[in-house]
């Protein structure tokens, strides 16, 4: 069966045809992506189509796959929450904060998937924002000085289908919405809101930290949390 | 702001405006573009080289001369790959400069882009940036329709395009010759150099690869002109470094000062230590460099310093950890971190790493063997140098340098059988041969 309709497979033709003539195969990711936004994870059929789309095997396919994080190969919830405990976060208390994400989500110790399949919890390794240590995304949106409370908070308003305002930016409504914009689908980012006069949306100042480099117009008004595009 | 203090890539941070097109061309934004498009390349390769400008990814090579080595007579195109994939642990002053000032640093790409002649750029961001990602996507958008790329670069007769392209989580792509692998498609395993990049980079074609930071520095040299850098920081490692400090410090966050500055004035800048907690121990340059100590308060942060203290001044990374954090427990963290990481393409690092992060973790939880820290001497013997990339050589650093100046934490912790700082473990009063239950990780 095929992953992609009419309009998404054009979506894909744009996509190749940002790298040079020749070169479509440095598409791999963003097609993958794709993939995975319509089926929530890299399917075997995913994997195929992709591989059709490029003119190279399935094995090559999925040896890049399997390769990278962020595409998941296995059964996936609707949500992933990421969240890093390496040193910086560490040192701010992030294994509270993890232990919190499992307990709030459901997902038993050595697994990654709640039985209900609403989340992912995937230990992060540094999401370079030590700054606003301990650190958390949700489907790849930034929540800062997140405390195992705000943890349990972030799940429940997920739960309850909320998309909880992230500290920068804009929150994609689940994993599968998070992966389109990945993808950098046209018109499937949000990013057309970036407007060349504007301000940042969400609370524009990244950490909050430093005063020396915050003066006193440091904070840019936000938007606020806009529904995704 | 007195030239004392210098700031160059932070300089417009107080002002929101300059996250859009025109408050950054408002600015000033975009003169050090229309500047280099009067030179001659040459001309204006020459500029950076005099400058001083290093690479600002942890290696430090000079950027000008990088771009000198890029042949212009080869027949093929010639690619400017921005490296954002910036995930060395510790590190984050690439993601405020696109989530502050996005357009400093495209013109920093179009400069480069014209000093090499190159008519298709990349940049590489990692995935997990969504919304630096997104930013970027705008920013390139306004760029266009601004004409600073496109058929005719302001006007000037140079066609340059510019990609998006984004990562989906590997730390090793931050390595260049991986990112260009993952680039071209393939799994973001390392290639061997010779042939480097300049050479034989982006489809075997001459390829420029520099990092967020370096870049953006790149518009006010072109304004202000290579002296005015040059007179800023040390004679070897002019211009300023935006230090990411984390950890145990009041205010963590981004701060820029002069290459040379003194790690004393750097956590001064971040409100000092959290809490009035003492300084234990700190990374100079994220996770892959060796730790320092209290005792190197007065070392200055630049290439030769902090080369000479015995580390590595990387990406500026500073992580602070203060007498309550337990040295055992980070340099494990660290040390699976690499593990978790690592490409698998070189035996020393694939299972060197696992091995030290799993000795590392029995240690911590109170089950460590007298004969466990000279293994670990010997497998980080055995992984520094024996591996393809520099990745390995990263995860040996937390471990040397952690048991030269911490030996005694380690051997109190196997002593004890007990962690000193959180208590777990068995305890010295446990029977011998008393087992771990739980496998670390």
């Amino acid at each position: 069966m095929a992953v992609l309709g009419d309009e998404d497979r054009r979506a894909a033709e744009a996509i190749m045809a940002r790298y040079p003539d020749g070169r479509a195969r440095s598409a791999v990711l963003p097609l993958l992506y794709l993939m995975q936004s319509v089926e929530g994870s890299v399917t075997q059929d995913g994997l195929r189509e992709v591989a059709e789309l490029l003119g190279i095997r399935t094995a090559e396919v999925e040896a890049v796959a399997s390769f990278y994080t962020m595409l998941r190969l296995r059964p996936t919830g609707t949500h992933v929450i990421s969240v890093c405990t390496n040193l910086s976060c560490a040192l701010r208390g992030a294994g509270d904060v993890f232990d919190a994400a499992l307990e709030a989500t459901g997902v038993e110790h050595g697994q990654e998937t709640s039985t209900d399949g609403a989340f992912t919890i995937h230990e992060e390794e540094c999401l370079g924002a030590c700054d606003a240590a301990p650190v958390a995304q949700i489907d790849f949106a930034n929540h800062d000085r997140v405390t195992p409370e705000r943890m349990a908070e972030l799940v429940e308003a997920v739960r309850s289908g909320e998309v909880p305002e992230p500290s920068r930016g804009r929150a994609p409504k689940d994993f599968r919405h998070a992966s389109r914009v990945l993808a950098g689908v046209p018109g499937g980012s949000g990013s057309e809101r970036v407007s060349a006069s504007g301000s940042p949306p969400g609370a524009g100042v990244p950490g909050g930290s430093g005063s020396e480099r915050v003066s006193a117009s440091g904070s840019p008004p936000g938007d606020g949390a806009e529904e995704p595009a | 702001m007195s030239d004392a203090t210098p700031r160059i890539v932070t300089a417009n941070w107080g002002n929101a405006d300059v996250f859009g097109i025109d408050g950054y061309t408002a600015a000033g934004g975009y003169e050090g573009l229309r500047a280099a498009l009067a030179m001659s390349p040459a001309d204006l390769i020459d500029v950076v080289k005099a400058s001083g400008l290093r690479g600002r990814g942890g290696a430090g090579f000079p950027t000008g001369v990088k771009w000198s080595f890029v042949p212009q007579d080869t027949g093929k195109p010639t690619y400017v790959v921005a490296n954002f994939d910036e995930s060395e642990p510790g590190t984050f002053s690439n993601r405020e400069i696109v989530e502050r000032e996005p357009h400093r640093f495209l013109e920093g790409v179009a400069i480069a882009s014209y000093a090499v002649q190159s008519h298709q750029a990349f940049v590489y961001c990692r995935g997990e940036f969504l919304w630096p990602g997104q930013i970027l996507e705008g920013a390139i958008r306004d760029a266009y329709t601004k004409g600073v790329f496109g058929e005719s670069v302001l006007g000037s007769g140079y066609a340059l395009d510019l990609v998006l392209h984004r990562g989906a989580g590997a730390y090793i792509c931050g390595e260049e010759t991986a990112l260009l692998s993952s680039l071209e498609g393939f799994r973001g395993q390392p290639r061997l150099r010779p042939p480097f990049p300049a050479v034989e980079g982006l489809y075997a074609s001459p390829t420029v690869i520099n990092n967020v930071e370096t870049l953006a520095n790149v518009p006010s040299i072109v304004t202000r002109g290579a002296g005015w850098f040059a007179g800023i920081g040390t004679e070897k490692s002019p211009g300023t470094k935006i230090f990411s400090v984390s950890g145990k410090v009041e205010r963590p966050g981004n701060y820029e000062l002069p290459m040379g500055t003194p790690l004393r004035t750097v956590l001064e800048a971040a409100g000092g230590m959290l809490a009035g907690g003492a300084l234990k121990a700190w990374t100079p340059g994220g996770s892959s460099t060796p730790m320092l100590t209290a005792e190197h308060l007065d070392v200055g942060l630049d290439f030769e310093s902090v080369a000479a203290a015995g580390s590595l001044l990387g990406t500026g990374a500073i992580i602070v950890m203060d007498q309550t954090d337990c040295i055992v427990e980070a340099a494990r963290r660290l040390v699976q971190f690499y593990a978790h990481e690592s490409c698998g393409k070189c035996t020393p690092c694939r299972e060197g790493t696992w091995w030290v992060s799993r000795v590392l973790g029995r240690i911590e939880q109170g089950y460590g063997r007298e004969e466990d820290l000279p293994l670990l001497d010997e497998l980080g013997r055995n992984i520094l140098f024996k591996a393809f990339c520099a990745l390995a050589d990263g995860a040996v650093s937390p471990i040397q340098s952690s048991l030269k100046y911490f030996r005694q934490e380690y051997e109190t912790h196997i002593a004890e059988r007990r962690c000193p700082f959180t208590g777990r473990g068995p305890g010295a009063a446990a029977e011998p041969e008393t087992e771990m239950t739980e496998v670390p990780a």
